[in-house]
């Protein structure tokens, strides 16, 4: 009996946090203006979402929220194995500060971040746009990636690159041949993070994406729920989105079971 | 082969410090073409700073090395000509068996039907042959250290450097891999620079030995000679087990210990000195005849050893000595006991008392080591340099480091048959010499004290 009250509590609980997706889902597959009036099954949402049209300015934000996440992803990966790498091979009291310094950003609050980025561009005139938008994003998804990257290096045998440059490899043949396949999964990891992180942010975009009509997909819906109701699009969008997040965290999870596995093997 | 006495590797005056910590203090070796040479010592002795300076991964202070008369300092360890086998293997996880092994091939530009059959050479030479393409992570420690030695000799280096290589495996493991590394060594003709603390290991396997301890050499030699004439009580304690012992040359040819005169072989100490004698625990020959023994003892315990039995004697005149022997004795029973002239090895003593450089504070206080000590009225004035001679005997360590004067770390024991001699390292890096009869461990902290009478002051000039 207690098993069974244990067992209620858990799915309750989890039908609560996943109801509202689950709305959104099932009522993404009507044609209904309204939410919560069912008119029959209907794929009509999903089709003109993409064929656009009317929703022109929607597609656009999807495009803008992909591409941005593509580069600030990308970006960031760079800069995090980089700076991971060179914080690593610091010692003693310059590399807790560093690490402290790191640590910062992941805590500050996004709002705090957008303000002081918002400052920051305005203050050096920059004017705010595409570019803005990607240098913050940038800025707050680095941090992450040293954080998947610095566990890999941790892991790895000291003596490896030493071997490598024993063997004949240059500094920089050795950091492409040993180090970056030793914390290519960290980095796979790092990038899948900062890419959700980047679609999934507010904030941040909304303080630096300046007022020359650049909209992302988190503003633009924050803008078409102001104008009152929401666009029926939106609700395929919210699933396809929901769906595809669900999709890397599964990936992340797979992989960080495997190399787990691996490390347990070694 | 008239090269084979040509020196491949040449030490100069090397010297390397980590912050306050001198690691390497004036090296100075020559190793010749195609030897097999050990470098021995405790850990933190220098022996594996002197090879990653060898191998280029650090850079020395002071000093040069040399391969083939060309100055090598400044080359980067990507451009050395050796290869190294490292401790804890290094492979490259992410590589099978033979991407390992081509490694250094494919970036030398070996053309690839050169790489596959140098590569199944080596592997053949490791005893791994098919097991190419093997992920290394599915290999057992000793696979893996065959895989870090193939993945060095593939590229034919001149010199084939070892960090420990053997010492993460089981000793039977260990003991197969000595034999394979030694055929290795004669088949492949070329230089190894051995490191490892296993003193066992460097006799069996080494031409030369180099004998490390605090970073300076302390003796040079093949294994037989440095396990017969060891130049120091160190060097006499680390290689095997002995009997180190206090003596007195009384001329040429006999020497005084534990109570008792001995015909000796060794000259040239001069009348009445003070030496170290070792004689090693199978050079002690026990027998029942209590009239024709050198002198006599009670057998205190006897411990079956596998080969031999390994016995801890008690002399007429209160000395331990340990015996090993094929025949058990009873313990308890009265033995007589005889050695060879030849098998007592006499060494000079590195020093007969401690002696401190200081300078008096007042008349009956002075300064050195970097505390103060009371000592009696010597009449001299604040501000004169002295130096101040204690006997081991006279200096007292006390349990608690804040009983003493100053304190220090017991850094080396040495026993002697009827009292230790210790080696105290205070946190100055000054050492002192201490001769006591209570029992200390290694890496103990304790407080040091003078008595004021011990101080045997000397005006310097």
């Amino acid at each position: 009996m207690k098993r069974f009250f244990a067992q209620l509590y858990l799915w309750l609980l989890l039908a609560m946090l996943y109801a509202p997706i689950v709305i959104i889902g099932i009522f993404s597959f009507t044609e209904s203006k309204v939410l919560g009036n069912w008119t029959g099954f209907s794929t009509e949402l999903y089709t003109s979402l993409f064929n656009g049209g009317a929703h022109h300015s929607l597609l656009d934000a999807i495009k803008n929220t992909l591409s941005i996440a593509l580069i600030a992803a990308t970006a960031s990966t760079i800069l995090g194995s980089i700076a991971a790498i060179g914080i690593f091979n610091m010692r003693g009291r310059k590399k807790q500060v560093i690490n402290l310094l790191n640590d910062i950003p992941m805590l500050n609050p996004d709002i705090i971040t957008g303000i002081s980025l918002f400052l920051l561009f305005v203050s050096l005139g920059i004017s705010q746009g595409y570019t803005t938008v990607v240098l913050a994003h940038i800025a707050f998804c680095t941090p992450y990636v040293v954080l998947n990257v610095m566990p890999r290096l941790q892991q790895m045998n000291p003596n490896i690159y030493e071997a490598a440059l024993d063997l004949g490899a240059t500094p920089m043949q050795a950091l492409r041949k040993v180090i970056i396949p030793e914390i290519r999964p960290g980095m796979i990891s790092g990038f899948i993070l900062a890419f959700t992180l980047s679609i999934d942010d507010f904030a941040v975009t909304l303080f630096t994406k300046g007022n020359e009509g650049l909209e992302t997909l988190s503003t633009y819906i924050y803008a078409d729920a102001r104008k009152g109701g929401l666009t029926p699009e939106l609700r395929p969008l919210s699933t396809i989105i929901f769906a595809v997040v669900l999709l890397l965290l599964i990936i992340i999870n797979i992989r960080a079971k495997r190399n787990a596995k691996r490390n347990q093997a070694m | 082969m008239a090269k084979q006495s040509d020196t491949i590797i040449k030490i100069e005056h090397l010297s390397k410090s980590f912050g306050e910590k001198r690691v390497l203090d004036d090296i100075n070796l020559d190793i010749k073409r195609g030897e097999f040479v050990t470098l021995l010592g405790p850990s933190g002795c220098g022996k594996t700073t002197l090879l990653r300076l060898l191998a280029g991964f650090a850079r020395a202070d002071e000093g040069k090395i040399s391969m083939e008369g060309r100055d090598i300092s400044d080359i980067p360890p990507h451009k050395r000509p050796l290869n190294t086998v490292f401790q804890r293997y290094a492979l490259f996880p992410h590589l099978n068996v033979f991407d390992n092994i081509a490694f250094g091939l494919k970036l030398n530009k070996v053309p690839s039907k050169d790489i596959e059959s140098r590569v199944r050479r080596a592997l053949k030479m490791v005893s791994m042959t098919d097991y190419e393409s093997r992920d290394v992570n599915s290999l057992s420690g000793g696979q893996q250290q065959r895989v870090a030695i193939a993945r060095a000799i593939v590229n034919r280096p001149q010199v084939l450097l070892l960090d420990e290589p053997l010492a993460a495996l089981d000793l039977k493991m260990r003991k197969d891999m000595q034999m394979e590394l030694k055929e290795m060594h004669s088949t492949l003709g070329i230089t190894f620079i051995y490191v490892t603390h296993d003193q066992e290991e460097a006799l069996t396997l080494s031409d030369t030995v180099v004998v490390f301890s605090e970073g300076r050499i302390q003796q040079i030699g093949a294994p037989i000679d440095i396990y017969n004439e060891p130049v120091n009580s160190f060097v006499a304690d680390f290689i095997g087990e002995s009997n180190i012992l206090n003596g007195t040359m009384i001329r040429d040819r006999e020497v005084e210990f534990i109570g008792h005169r001995f015909e000796c072989i060794d000259e040239g100490f001069g009348q009445n000195t003070a030496v170290d004698v070792v004689i090693r625990p199978e050079d002690i020959y026990l027998i029942n005849n209590l009239e024709n023994a050198a002198f006599t003892g009670t057998i205190k315990s006897c411990t079956f050893k596998g080969v031999h039995y390994e016995m801890f004697v008690e002399t007429d005149k209160g000395y331990e000595l340990m015996i090993q022997d094929y025949n058990a004795f009873e313990v308890g029973s009265t033995i007589g006991m005889l050695v060879k002239p030849s098998d007592i090895h006499v060494m000079r003593k590195e020093r007969t008392c401690n002696t401190f450089e200081g300078t008096m504070i007042a008349p009956d206080k002075v300064e050195m080591l970097g505390a103060e000590f009371e000592c009696n009225d010597t009449g001299l004035k604040a501000g004169d340099k002295v130096r101040v001679r204690v006997d081991f005997r006279n200096v007292s360590l006390l349990d608690y480091k804040e009983d003493g004067a100053l304190f220090g770390e017991v850094k080396f024991i040495l026993y002697k048959g009827d009292h230790y001699h210790l080696t105290v390292l205070t946190d100055n890096g000054d050492n002192i010499y201490v001769d006591t009869n209570d029992i200390w461990d290694n890496s103990d902290v304790v407080g040091i004290s003078i008595a004021p009478r011990h101080l045997r002051i000397t005006k310097r000039v």
